[in-house]
């Protein structure tokens, strides 16, 4: 549904989107995941056609973004980032602009509007100015704008910022129906959406891709490690740590009240967790806390584009 | 055709959403009403020229107060990500926002009739030249307009669109007259007094219908909105 090939976007000296290309199929919920400035915004900008791209390019059911912008324009719904609306207009209002020029008319339109404003909760400030409502209410008309057509692709650039935690619930279920029967692409930097929401997810850092697959591929990046709170002299306890077999790396993190903690890296099917339980107890030394971490998609985030900030 | 009566529904009406037009038409009507009639009933001449001889100033003002907004609000809100998403030409938009703006102008222009009819009350005026001057009116404003419009898409700050549009439109106002002229060689006279703003106007103002004058206007329009659509396209690959 959506082919993005080799896309590349350069403003002046600055590469925003450096050779990117991902393939998303009817049906899918893409998230599109990276840190502030990672080159999201820039990649959804070209895709809905409001920017050229330096070099590659980039399909929507088949149109090319440039060559067949119109017909790429009249299948894809696009919330921008921060939800721009003209707000000196009220909603029922703008969301009439946009079905005129998405030519909604006649005996479509009403239903139509029935409808979307009934989705996305909008019923009881149709007649409220723009500019009065709040954070939550404007990222709701945007959405209303976008679906409005039935596209067949939705952009959201970030569609549950500004919101608060019932609306992004809210939000989030709407956005996982529609991708029962739409493509969805989903810009966040928070990860927990793309967990709740999405069935594939793109790490894009820098302008370029880091990873990209569903949330069990990715996890499987990362590597898990047991974490240990341990009291007892933290040079020997470190060094009965090393004694133990499972274990490839022990790092020692911190201190606190008498309490050391460790990171022990287990080799691969190794029940390393035990090991160290049976190590601290033979060592003589008392464990306050031992667990197993890792393998979530943070983590993964975190290593693959901790190289910026 | 639908896209574009959007366009200038949506613009047109936006004019009135706000306390811009109804600021807009009491200080125009006001200042236009005061600086005529200060001097009409001492002139003892039923005509509007002096009513139509303070227009090109007034225009420099209030023209491009009218087209400050066009794009730059649309640039500063991030509106014009939604608008050129949309499936739009961008000629359907550019020309749905300059007629929006004309038909304002056109608004301010019809609600000054307390002139005309306070002259031809107390007087017996030639109606010919006003209607003239009406004409001249609504091309020069079309001109000034053009222009407006175009500067306002070269920043998202009105402020800034207002006064490059004052400071624009007054130097194409001064280009043909004398003030400019009288030092330059010789053959570059004609072809700027050809291209001043003023003179095309001064002449339709006088009566004097030249096909040349209203192609002149009709030709300054054509092409800012053309290098509106212009820089509009292409902003795309910047």
């Amino acid at each position: 549904m959506i082919k993005v090939e080799n896309l590349k976007k350069v403003y002046g000296e600055i590469t925003a989107v450096d050779n990117i290309s991902f393939e998303v199929n009817k049906g899918e919920i893409i998230g599109f995941l990276g840190p502030n400035g990672a080159g999201k915004t820039t990649t959804m900008k070209i895709l809905t056609c409001f920017i050229g791209a330096t070099s590659g390019s980039a399909s929507i059911a088949g149109y090319d973004v440039e060559r067949e912008s119109f017909d790429v324009r009249n299948r894809v719904g696009y919330l921008p980032e921060n939800a721009p609306l003209y707000t000196d207009m009220d909603v029922l209002s703008f969301l009439k602009f946009i079905a005129e020029i998405r030519l909604i008319s006649g005996s479509v339109l009403g239903p139509r509007l029935e409808q979307i404003t009934a989705t996305c909760g909008l019923k009881n400030v149709l007649r409220r100015p723009i500019a009065q409502l709040s954070k939550g209410f404007r990222q709701r008309v945007g959405l209303a704008q976008a679906m409005l057509h039935n596209p067949d692709v939705l952009i959201l650039d970030e569609p549950t910022s500004g919101l608060d935690p019932n609306q992004i619930v809210e939000i989030r279920e709407l956005i996982k129906n529609l991708g029962k029967e739409k493509t969805v692409i989903l810009s966040t930097h928070i990860l927990p959406e793309v967990a709740a929401t999405c069935s594939r997810a793109i790490i894009i850092n820098e302008g370029k891709i880091v990873a990209k697959g569903t949330l069990a591929e990715l996890s499987s990046h990362s590597q898990e490690y047991v974490v240990a709170k341990i009291r007892g002299d933290r040079q020997a306890v470190e060094s009965k740590l090393k004694t133990v077999p499972g274990a490839d790396a022990v790092r020692f993190k911190e201190e606190r009240n008498g309490l050391s903690t460790f990171e022990i890296t287990p080799k691969k099917g190794a029940p390393a967790a035990e090991e160290v339980f049976r190590a601290v107890a033979d060592g003589g030394f008392s464990l306050a806390e031992l667990r197993t971490e890792g393998a979530s998609l943070e983590d993964v985030f975190q290593r693959l584009t901790r190289s910026v900030s | 055709m639908k896209r574009f009566n959007a366009i200038f529904k949506k613009e047109f009406l936006g004019y009135f959403n706000s306390p811009i037009a109804y600021v807009y038409l009491f200080v125009y009507i006001g200042l236009t009403n005061w600086l005529f009639f200060k001097t009409y009933f001492l002139s003892e001449q039923a005509s509007m020229r002096s009513y139509f001889g303070i227009l090109p100033i007034l225009f420099l003002f209030f023209v491009p107060a009218v087209t400050m907004r066009l794009w730059a609000e649309e640039k500063k809100s991030g509106t014009i990500e939604i608008l050129f998403t949309l499936p739009l030409q961008v000629v359907e938009v550019v020309l749905g926002k300059f007629l929006a703006a004309f038909a304002f102008l056109a608004v301010s222009l019809l609600l000054s009739i307390s002139v005309p009819i306070s002259v031809g009350i107390s007087g017996n005026p030639e109606w010919g030249p006003i209607a003239c001057g009406y004409l001249g009116a609504f091309l020069m404003g079309g001109a000034y307009l053009a222009i407006g419009m175009f500067v306002s898409n070269l920043t998202e700050n009105q402020i800034i669109a207002f006064i490059l549009g004052v400071v624009i439109t007054f130097g194409f106002y001064i280009l043909g007259s004398p003030i400019v002229t009288f030092s330059l060689p010789n053959f570059v006279v004609p072809l700027l007094t050809f291209l001043g703003l003023g003179n095309h106007y001064d002449s339709i103002m006088r009566g004097v219908l030249d096909s040349r004058d209203i192609a002149y206007y009709l030709s300054m329009i054509g092409v800012f909105l053309f290098l509106n659509t212009y820089t509009i396209e292409t902003r795309k690959w910047r």
